[in-house]
């Protein structure tokens, strides 16, 4: 103990106090919150070695700093910047120099001459290079002052004969990004006036191949900004072309490509002869080229940019297709060429002899081209390309090219039926793809036709659908083809039989399509005889139904057809029109009673907008009066929905509003609201629901239709905010507990405040409505009594009248598709629901229900989407499926295809259980919270307002019923 | 055959060491006694280099090395020395065995040379000594074949073996860095061939043989064992699973079983594909194929078999051959050429009745296809290669010369290099100018670049003054006064002087002032000074007057100038004719 107390007396004398010195500078400093920079310098200034003062650096970097201490910081660093002898420190200091320039609010300009000075005496040229880059933000941050952009430049003018190569590309970068778009006026030590472009291309010949790269960035970087490279530097850039390093390859294609742009249209010569052609046809020709560099990055990126050169001369064009055969010196005839011969002989394929290849004529040694000047054969290589990424980048580009070129399309036809054969499946997916995109220019020959389908024998299930999707959008020639489509189509049926529906919709566009060639083909397809009665059809055999699609769909637009049908096909038509009504064709079969022509979309959106107007003349009405004009307005409005489908998610819409209305109207309307409350009790049990329905229905409203504007989603917040009101009063009815009252009162004046600030700008729409009359109330209201509130909010909700809803202006406009009013709905295709075999599997294990399904009109589906299951004891599952299980087949419109995993502990009997999709919402990602369409996003943010914690489901499929049966596990 | 032999700054390498497969005799192998006259080869060559497992390419190997005696390093790729013993004991087998030829290598020749083998790798620079290295890079052709990269000090030689250009289902295709040799030595199988796109090909082939089976028959393609069966077994094996086919496919057992070990043991040597799916499932684990069993043949069902050898004239091949060809639902599809005599050729030139020994004659009802997937670059490939390398000089092997003449001619003319073709035994001389390094003294590159102009280009000559010294074996450049120094010399200084008479009546001084303000007014921006002991220099050109002994009125003025300033001198004439 004494030991230990005398090393303790011995530790407070021998102790040696520190005093930083040199506390003085920070003291000087003008700063608001001197801590942060004073803390900084105390530290610098303790850190005795350069690992050290690193340390701190490192440690300060991670740190934000606040607006108003960022030029003392910067003025200490400056200080220690000087004093410091360790490169990397200075490194470190230079590139935090340049972070905090960035920080937002403060403006470098005052940091300019100091950031400028300290290049003077730096000797090290990585610092120098840093501190390049250091003014190149700067330099982005002040893009409104021309004087420290003239400097700037001059400065790195100066040192672009640096020696080392940091520095070098720092300049050129800083003259790309800062470089005088109009003002090009930059002196050289001759006093020659030279500008931006003229400096920058000096270094397209330096020694180092990352300066070369980083002057044809900064020429690219200049073009961005708006200014126009010139003609001259074409040259130089063909030359980079032959560059030995890949980088500086692609980036002169990029040049290239930008120029060929720019002056698509002036002469170049030819070199080694007189010729001139257009630079486009040149830049097209040498970019062609580089489709066969050693590298594939380069060859990436040139066959990229062949696909937006669209100016090119067709000879040019089709050049790129071309590759001449042959086999000792014969023009030998390719593979394309020989089935086109034998097909337009008559001749089918037979298998090929021996030497069928066989060259014919002689060719003159010297038209031979061996290497192929200019653009010839280009994709002929890309396609055949070891990296599947090339190909693929080929592949876009024939197709951009093709969309712009109907001949060209014509052309390419071949080579991308080729691609259909390709051994990775991304290739052949996108090739699919692109024959769709350009199918409106083509059509396919037999022989095509041919390899086309044989793909439909395809195990993935991608592939087949894509190219269904491609037979739907296809042109073919002759009725074999449609004989031949026909069979394929069945033999995939048949193969996979999942694909049902979307061979079904193949076969109704084929149809459709091709009336006059499915004519022919009527008898032999439905076998028909005309003599003897051939027996009927199975009506439930897919494949039957596939031939019935496809001759119904023909014989809308081909009167005579249904003369050839016997008597069976017609009570056929009628059954599949019910069944599968998406399939057939509305009208147009004379051989059905005609449905009466529905008007024009015009007309439809007329009633539309009468029966919106109509409503509003609610007030005048008396409460009976009103609910039936509801109620039929209403029904009216559903029908119309039904009848035009392009109206459809406007008509539901508007529909499903006045239904609210109407919920809302009915539930106080009643003349029981005065009675005492006792005595009302089934009164509020109705009223109760109804304001719980018209919640749910206005949910519904904001997150199940796309294509609204502001305006409508505050009407539609607006009877939320009713059906709220509503509830605060029975809830004040019915509970006697004030606590539980106050805190709900509470909850609705911030949802009054909220609904304020969300929808300022459309207040001004919402006169003499329901808020309207609370906001001006709004003062009285925050300061009075619950019991009070409520009164007041009784009194308004029942005076206010009720809010028109209009639809936006987008949807008057016919021609306009773009901001329609679209309801989210999902079908499900698999399970059909139909089966009465139950899914057996052992309880405690799980089973996997394939559950296949369309989305059109929903946002966002990888997030929004999920799938419940219901179990027959009210258990429920939500399951959120992969995002790979989503894909996309057409705009608007996503499919998914996934498995859900069931299990249950053990039934004694098969029962059902249900399987719906769900669309998630939640307030805070909604539509309303795009910034682009109001401007109060960013007051949202500072405020934790509860309505943005509302989340919830809603159903917005049919559900579909599967029959399971977990058995018990046998021991 | 190959077998080329490069003397390339000093040093001999063998390049390639295959033999001919048409001779039994002595032609089979190169004439090894031609390099050495006599003496011993391991004297003589520095390195052999081989490219790839093929038989034409490494065939006598086993014979130079054990029975003419050569213990030098030899170099190839692991594949190729995995897969190239296989090749060469079975080579052995049918010719030892079979044919019953003595004087022929043992299996022990073979374990033996193979432990003189020194692997490569890919893009690895292997120092064969100090002055010679090696670089091997991708050929495609045939799985672990490669172009080999030759470099002595700054001279260089690309030896490409045989390649190929265009990707295939199991090989990517050949790739060289720019590295400007001096001379390409390429092969030249294909050289007046273009051909057409492989996918057409390959569509063909999958579709003959997809009807085939769809119809119930029997498919039977007749391989050989290594390269191209294994390229056709992936591409069926891929198409069977993408069409979910179930006919069962066979391989004949043997030496492809194997070949297929390496196959999946090489996985980073094939292409983009199989290497990038290999961890999921190595594509040369096939799923669909299975080996073959002399009974499966008369199983009933549609089928598909590979069976060796290629020409169907005997072997497994044949056997199966023999069985189907009745039947008009089978198939035969022949994948490469065919010898003429063999049955091969007899069917694909449409023979439909051939005779058997024994006097049978056998009816072939089944169908016949020729289906060509030959992977050496074709005449565009090649050139594509040369656009890559960028050599200075090309020599064409391994083709025909009339075929190669037409490439040659291109080659000249599209790039302008000299092409050679040499026949067999035939040398040919290709001078380089090697670059010669010289040392610089930094102090004098320093005073170069502080002479200024614009930073060096590397691409154009720059002159600059110094000495050279040449000492022992080294060069060394340095500025004058250094190498004076260290040579212990004195610096001469070189003036040249030349007199003018002209005729002037006043007196020396007189006439020196009256040039001297002469010159002041014409020559402006230069400095004229006039010295006091008599003398007017301008810059460094210094001028006297003296009066000529007979005549006084006739002046001599005496120009005297060093060698360095011509240029002043030029000036001073201006300012005298004006």
């Amino acid at each position: 103990m004494a030991a230990h107390l005398k090393k303790r007396v011995y530790e407070e004398f021998s102790k040696v106090v520190q005093i930083p010195h040199e506390e003085a500078p920070a003291k000087k400093l003008r700063l608001s919150k001197p801590s942060k920079s004073a803390a900084l310098h105390i530290d610098l200034c303790k850190a005795t070695n350069s690992t050290d003062a690193l340390q701190y650096l490192l440690h300060f970097a991670r740190k934000p700093v606040e607006t108003e201490s960022v030029e003392g910081v910067v003025r200490i660093l400056l200080e220690h910047y000087y004093k410091e002898t360790d490169n990397s420190v200075r490194l470190k200091i230079a590139s935090l120099l340049g972070l905090l320039s960035k920080t937002q609010g403060f403006s470098p300009d005052c940091i300019v001459d100091d950031a400028i000075n300290t290049l003077g005496n730096e000797k090290s040229h990585q610092v120098l290079a840093q501190l390049m880059d250091t003014l190149l933000v700067i330099g982005t941050q002040l893009p409104e002052s021309p004087a420290v952009r003239q400097r700037l430049i001059e400065v790195a003018c100066k040192h672009l004969s640096d020696t080392y190569f940091g520095v070098r590309n720092k300049c050129l970068q800083l003259l790309g990004c800062l470089g005088m778009v109009d003002t090009p006026l930059t002196k050289d030590n001759e006093g020659l006036v030279r500008d931006v472009q003229s400096i920058i291309s000096d270094y397209f010949g330096d020694q180092d191949p990352r300066v070369r790269t980083a002057a044809l960035k900064a020429m690219l970087q200049l073009h961005e900004r708006g200014m126009k490279i010139h003609e001259i530097i074409y040259d130089q850039a063909c030359r980079l072309l032959s560059d030995d390093y890949e980088q500086v390859r692609s980036a002169a294609v990029q040049m290239v490509w930008v120029l060929s742009h720019l002056y698509p249209e002036s002469i170049v010569p030819i070199p080694s002869s007189n010729e001139e052609i257009r630079l486009v046809d040149d830049a097209f020709g040498k970019i062609s080229h580089m489709v066969s560099d050693g590298s594939w990055m380069v060859r990436v990126q040139a066959a990229k940019t062949l696909g937006s050169m669209l100016q090119v001369s067709p000879q040019f064009l089709e050049q790129t297709l071309d590759k001449k055969l042959m086999s000792d010196l014969r023009r030998k005839r390719t593979a394309h060429e020989r089935a086109k011969e034998l097909f337009t002989s008559g001749e089918f394929s037979s298998g090929r002899k021996w030497a069928d290849d066989a060259p014919k004529e002689k060719l003159d040694t010297n038209t031979v081209n061996l290497i192929a000047s200019g653009a010839c054969g280009a994709f002929v290589h890309g396609l055949e390309d070891e990296m599947f990424e090339v190909r693929i980048a080929a592949v876009e580009a024939l197709c951009q090219l093709a969309r712009s070129s109907a001949s060209f399309a014509e052309k390419c036809l071949d080579f991308l039926v080729d691609m259909f054969n390709d051994e990775i499946e991304e290739v052949r997916l996108q090739s699919i793809h692109v024959l769709r995109e350009i199918s409106t220019h083509i059509t396919l020959r037999e022989d095509q036709l041919d390899t086309v389908l044989a793909v439909l024998e395809d195990s993935s299930r991608d592939i087949r659908e894509a190219l269904h999707e491609l037979i739907c959008y296809t042109n073919v020639s002759t009725k074999e083809c449609v004989q031949l489509a026909l069979l394929e189509l069945l033999k995939n049926l048949n193969k996979y039989p999942t694909d049902r529906n979307s061979v079904w919709k193949c076969l109704k566009f084929m149809g459709s399509r091709h009336p006059t060639l499915v004519l022919p083909l009527v008898p032999e397809l439905l076998s028909t005889h005309p003599y003897f009665d051939t027996p009927e059809p199975d009506m439930d055999d897919p494949a039957y139904i596939a031939v019935l699609v496809l001759v119904f769909n023909a014989a809308k637009s081909c009167p005579t057809m249904p003369a050839l049908f016997s008597d069976h096909t017609f009570r056929h038509y009628s059954y599949l029109r019910d069944s599968l009504s998406h399939l057939l064709p509305g009208n147009g079969l004379d051989l059905v009673d005609s449905r009466c022509g529905l008007g024009s979309v015009e007309s439809a959106q007329l009633f539309l907008q009468q029966s919106l107007n109509r409503v509003s003349t609610i007030q005048n009405l008396e409460a009976p009066g009103a609910q039936d004009l509801l109620d039929f307005t209403i029904r009216d409005l559903r029908r119309l929905g039904e009848l035009q489908t392009e109206l459809a998610g406007a008509a539901d819409f508007c529909a499903t509003y006045l239904r609210c209305q109407l919920l809302l109207m009915k539930a106080l309307q009643d003349k029981l609201w005065n009675m005492a409350v006792p005595l009302c009790l089934k009164q509020n049990v109705t009223a109760t629901a109804a304001a719980q329905q018209i919640l749910e229905e206005t949910y519904k409203l904001e997150f199940l239709y796309s294509g609204l504007d502001s305006r409508q989603v505050a009407t539609i917040h607006h009877v939320r905010l009713q059906a709220k009101a509503l509830q605060l009063i029975l809830t004040a009815r019915t509970r006697q507990g004030l606590d539980s009252l106050i805190s709900s009162c509470e909850k609705f004046l911030q949802d009054i405040e909220s609904f304020q600030r969300l929808f300022l700008t459309e207040l001004p729409h919402l006169q003499d409505s329901f808020v309207d009359k609370l906001l001006e109330l709004m003062p009285r209201l925050s300061s009075c009594k619950p019991v009070e509130l409520v009164k007041i909010l009784q009194t308004t909700l029942r005076q206010s009248g009720l809010l028109q809803l209009r639809l936006p202006e987008q949807t008057m406009s016919i021609n306009s598709r773009t901001m329609r009013i679209h309801r989210a709905t999902a079908t499900i295709i698999e399970p059909t629901g139909e089966s009465d075999n139950p899914l057996r599997f052992t309880t405690g294990l799980v089973v996997a229900l394939d559950i296949d399904a369309t989305l059109e009109h929903v946002q966002d589906p990888q997030n929004n989407v999920k799938v419940q299951v219901l179990y027959p004891d009210g258990q429920s599952h939500v399951i959120h499926p992969k995002p790979g299980d989503f894909r996309k087949p057409g705009p608007d419109r996503h499919r998914l295809i996934t498995q859900v995993y069931l299990s249950h502990t053990a039934w004694t009997e098969p029962s059902q259980i249900e399987v719906r999709l769900l669309l998630a919402y939640s307030s805070s990602s909604t539509s309303l919270s795009s910034p682009s369409k109001l401007g109060w996003s960013d007051s949202i943010d500072s405020l934790p307002t509860p309505e943005t914690a509302v989340e919830g489901t809603i159903p917005f499929s049919k559900p579909v019923k599967v029959y399971i049966m977990p058995k018990p596990a046998r021991r | 055959r190959s077998c080329i032999l490069v003397s390339i700054g000093g040093k001999n390498i063998m390049l390639d060491c295959g033999m001919h497969m048409g001779y039994n005799d002595d032609r089979r192998f190169p004439d090894f006694s031609y390099i050495t006259q006599n003496g011993r080869l391991t004297d003589f060559l520095d390195c052999v280099i081989i490219s790839h497992f093929h038989l034409d390419h490494c065939g006598a190997l086993p014979f130079m090395s054990e029975m003419v005696g050569y213990d030098g390093p030899i170099y190839m790729t692991h594949p190729t020395k995995a897969i190239c013993p296989i090749l060469l004991e079975d080579f052995r087998k049918i010719t030892v065995d079979k044919k019953g030829e003595t004087n022929f290598f043992t299996s022990q020749m073979i374990k033996d040379c193979m432990k003189k083998v020194v692997p490569l790798n890919l893009h690895q620079t292997v120092q064969v000594d100090d002055e010679l290295e090696i670089k091997a890079y991708y050929a495609g052709h045939v799985l672990g074949a490669a172009m080999v990269h030759i470099k002595v000090g700054s001279e260089s030689v690309v030896y490409t073996g045989d390649y190929n250009m265009t990707p295939d289902r199991h090989l990517g295709a050949a790739w060289i860095d720019k590295c400007r040799p001096d001379i390409l030595i390429s092969e030249s199988t294909y050289a007046t061939t273009i051909r057409d796109s492989k996918r057409c090909r390959e569509r063909d082939f999958l579709k003959k043989v997809h009807e085939s089976i769809e119809r119930g028959g029997k498919v039977l393609i007749p391989v050989f064992a290594l390269g191209r069966a294994q390229e056709l077994c992936i591409l069926l094996e891929t198409f069977w699973e993408r069409m979910n086919l179930k006919a069962p496919i066979y391989f004949s057992t043997g030496l492809t079983e194997k070949a297929n070990h390496y196959y999946k043991l090489f996985i980073t040597w094939t292409n983009q594909k199989i290497r990038k799916t290999f961890v999921q499932r190595n594509m040369f684990e096939f799923k669909h194929i299975k080996a073959f069993d002399r009974s499966y043949a008369d199983n009933p069902g549609p089928m598909v078999v590979f069976a060796t050898p290629g020409m169907l004239h005997a072997g497994q091949s044949l056997q199966i051959f023999k069985k189907w060809a009745g039947n008009e639902k089978n198939m035969v599809i022949m994948p490469g050429y065919c010898v003429q005599g063999t049955i091969g050729h007899k069917i694909l030139n449409g023979q439909r009745k051939l005779e058997m020994e024994g006097r049978s004659t056998l009816d072939v009802k089944l169908q016949v296809e020729y289906m060509s997937f030959s992977a050496h670059a074709d005449a565009k490939g090649i050139m594509q290669l040369i656009r890559m390398a960028e050599p200075r000089n090309m020599l064409l092997v391994h083709g025909e010369a009339v075929k190669m003449e037409f490439l040659k001619g291109k080659i000249e003319q599209e790039f302008s290099i000299d092409c050679y073709m040499p026949a067999n035994g035939e040398t040919v001389t290709v001078t380089t100018n090697p670059s010669v390094p010289v040392d610089i003294s930094l102090n004098l590159l320093k005073r170069e670049m502080a002479l200024g102009g614009p930073l060096p280009d590397p691409k154009k000559p720059r002159t600059m003054h110094g000495t050279l010294i040449m000492k022992e074996n080294s060069l060394k450049l340095v500025s004058s006064e250094q190498a004076l120094k260290e040579l212990g010399l004195n610096e001469h200084q070189l003036r040249f002087t030349c007199r003018v008479q002209l005729q002037d009546p006043h007196s020396d001084t007189d006439t020196l002032h009256r040039i001297y303000t002469h010159l002041k007014s014409v020559l402006k921006g230069y400095t004229i000074q006039h010295l006091p002991d008599g003398t007017v220099m301008v810059e460094s050109i210094v001028i006297k007057v003296s009066s000529s002994t007979e005549d006084p009125n006739t002046k001599v003025l005496l120009l005297s100038w060093s060698y360095q300033f011509g240029s002043d001198l030029y000036c001073l004439k201006r300012g005298f004719f004006f």
